[in-house]
């Protein structure tokens, strides 16, 4: 049921109480319960709005940045990745196989803001080898949203 | 100069509500609960698969009878999903649709003036495919208290020494009503014991919302009398592919291959190598897709209930059936009225048979957003025709 329910809302958070029972075959006091306990427990972390931010328009941009780190005695990568991840702006800090090790994932306001934290924040911080940074240029699909869909439907509107 | 026409082609009735359909048309701005066909686009790996069988060339005709490849899959599909045992090489015909098996097993199997058992309301062609093929039609009216769901009783009322076979359309498209395993056995009984044959169509056999569909010819004694007709166009959401098929005992396929070879050739190999790979690796969009209706299909219910319309609950199809006899208007005035009120368009139950008359279909082929939409002015409507305004 946990999993059930997580798949649900991981699609649309928004789903309300009463349609997340229905579907669930439940009622809606276990709904509530279940979702509380699993916000405690750290297995629900948030809940966040899927935006088209070129619709919007504005200059923000979001970089991708490749991070190679020398681990640390003891600590391994936890305490680089904390303070990689503790600047507001980084968005996702994923640690990966591969041929670096953090993939950094941040929003800045402007192409040159973003520059500016790799160059003067990143890439200087010790332990931190080298970066390589990419700037997105088009959003298709995020977390499994296509972000701009064409709605014209050929569809007949009546048919047998 | 003499009529270039038959006799018989000029008696077949175009369907009633062609000028209903046009003002729908020509609307802009209405809001269509009108379709049947899935809202959803095939999903992408059949649709890749599509595009790479172009590139690849693949052009040319299929074997008359399709795919060696996609009948084996389909034997394999049916034996796992509804435990129907059929050989793919004597049993198994790809036709172009579920509609062109419809025509061909009535032009195999009938003479002039074998009667042909249609419960209705159901879908149109049963009804000229057999008069076309010579057949008598002899319609059963099924009934709101039964929720549109045939009887032991209605069909052996039915039942004359000339009938030689019975349509079974479930899960129903108008209705959306289904036949559960209980409700078959009496049907199945009576058919074994009157000799008679069944053409089941099962195209929405993948949209059933309550337990797996359960077909007719899974039953001790009916494989030899029946067959299942079905395809990709509902629960694949293929239907501009035009890809069906039909399963039953290989004395009545092999004649329906005769009919298939010298009017159609082939189903297109295209949609076939796509269908192939649907089979393959779609079954688990194929249960996304059911789960958005059903999903659909509850809100309808929880909606009709919330604004006092009287509806059966149906389980199957993409369908709802409303009765709205309160309002002492015919489906096609309603509909009408509907139409011109509220710019929301449905289709007269009578569409699908002169027992629809009192009720509308309503599907759900649509989105949760549209359908709250189209709810919202249907209630408008009803509200004011219940306070005895004009509209």
């Amino acid at each position: 049921m946990r999993e059930k329910l997580l798949k649900l809302i991981e699609k649309n958070s928004r789903v309300d109480v009463a349609a997340l029972a229905e579907k669930l075959g439940t009622d809606e006091t276990t709904i509530v319960n279940e979702m509380a306990d699993m916000e405690r427990e750290g297995i629900i972390c948030g809940y966040h709005t899927m935006i088209n931010w070129d619709k919007v328009g504005g200059d923000s941009v979001t970089a991708l940045i490749e991070v190679r780190v020398t681990p640390q005695k003891e600590r391994g990568f936890d305490r680089l990745a904390k303070q990689i991840y503790s600047f507001p702006d980084i968005n996702s800090v994923y640690l990966i196989s591969g041929g670096y090790d953090f993939l950094v994932i941040m929003e800045g306001k402007t192409l040159r803001e973003a520059a500016h934290f790799v160059n003067e924040q990143l890439a200087v911080m010790d332990g931190v080898i080298s970066t390589a940074t990419h700037f997105i240029l088009k959003k298709y699909k995020d977390h499994g949203t296509i972000m701009d869909v064409g709605t014209r439907s050929e569809r007949k509107p009546v048919s047998l | 100069m003499r009529s270039p026409l038959s006799k018989k082609i000029t008696a077949i009735q175009p369907s009633g509500i062609r000028k209903f359909f046009d003002i729908v048309t020509e609307m802009k701005d209405a809001i269509s609960l009108g379709v049947g066909e899935p809202d959803f686009d095939t999903p992408w790996r059949i649709r890749q698969e599509g595009i790479d069988s172009l590139e690849k060339g693949r052009t040319f005709y299929t074997s008359n009878a399709g795919l060696k490849e996609l009948r084996e899959e389909i034997c394999k599909y049916l034996e796992n999903r509804y435990d129907l045992h059929y050989d793919y090489n004597t049993e198994t015909l790809i036709t172009v649709g579920g509609s062109e098996a419809i025509d061909i097993a009535f032009r195999a199997m009938l003479d002039p003036g074998d009667e042909v058992i249609i419960p209705m309301p159901s879908y149109v062609s049963y009804l000229p495919c057999c008069e076309l093929a010579d057949g008598k039609p002899v319609v059963i009216n099924l009934k709101n208290e039964n929720e549109f769901k045939l009887t032991a009783g209605e069909l052996e009322e039915a039942i004359t020494d000339k009938t030689k076979i019975l349509i079974l359309p479930f899960p129903n498209n108008p209705t959306g009503a289904i036949m559960t395993r209980e409700e078959l056995e009496p049907i199945a009984r009576l058919v074994i014991e009157h000799d008679l044959y069944v053409i089941s169509d099962e195209i929405y056999s993948e949209l059933s919302y309550k337990g797996d569909h359960v077909s007719i010819a899974s039953f001790p004694g009916m494989k030899e009398r029946t067959l299942v007709i079905n395809g990709f166009s509902k629960g694949f959401a293929m239907t501009g592919w035009r890809l069906g098929y039909v399963c039953g005992p290989a004395a009545i396929i092999g004649e329906m291959f005769k009919v298939h070879q010298y009017a159609i050739m082939c189903a297109p190999t295209n949609s076939q190598y796509a269908a192939l790979v649907g089979l393959k690796t779609c079954m688990n969009e194929v249960e996304e897709m059911r789960e958005a209706y059903d999903e659909r299909r509850r809100f309808l219910m929880k909606e009709f209930k919330r604004i006092g319309l009287p509806c059966f609950e149906p389980f199957g199809a993409f369908y709802v059936f409303p009765c709205i006899k309160e309002f002492g208007m015919s489906s096609e005035e309603f509909a009408t009225e509907l139409l011109k009120d509220q710019k929301v368009a449905v289709v007269p139950g009578t569409a699908f048979g002169d027992c629809g008359e009192g009720f509308l279909r309503i599907s759900y082929a649509y989105s949760l957003a549209d359908l709250k939409e189209a709810i919202g002015r249907l209630e408008v409507f009803i509200k004011k025709l219940r306070a005895g305004d004009h509209v």
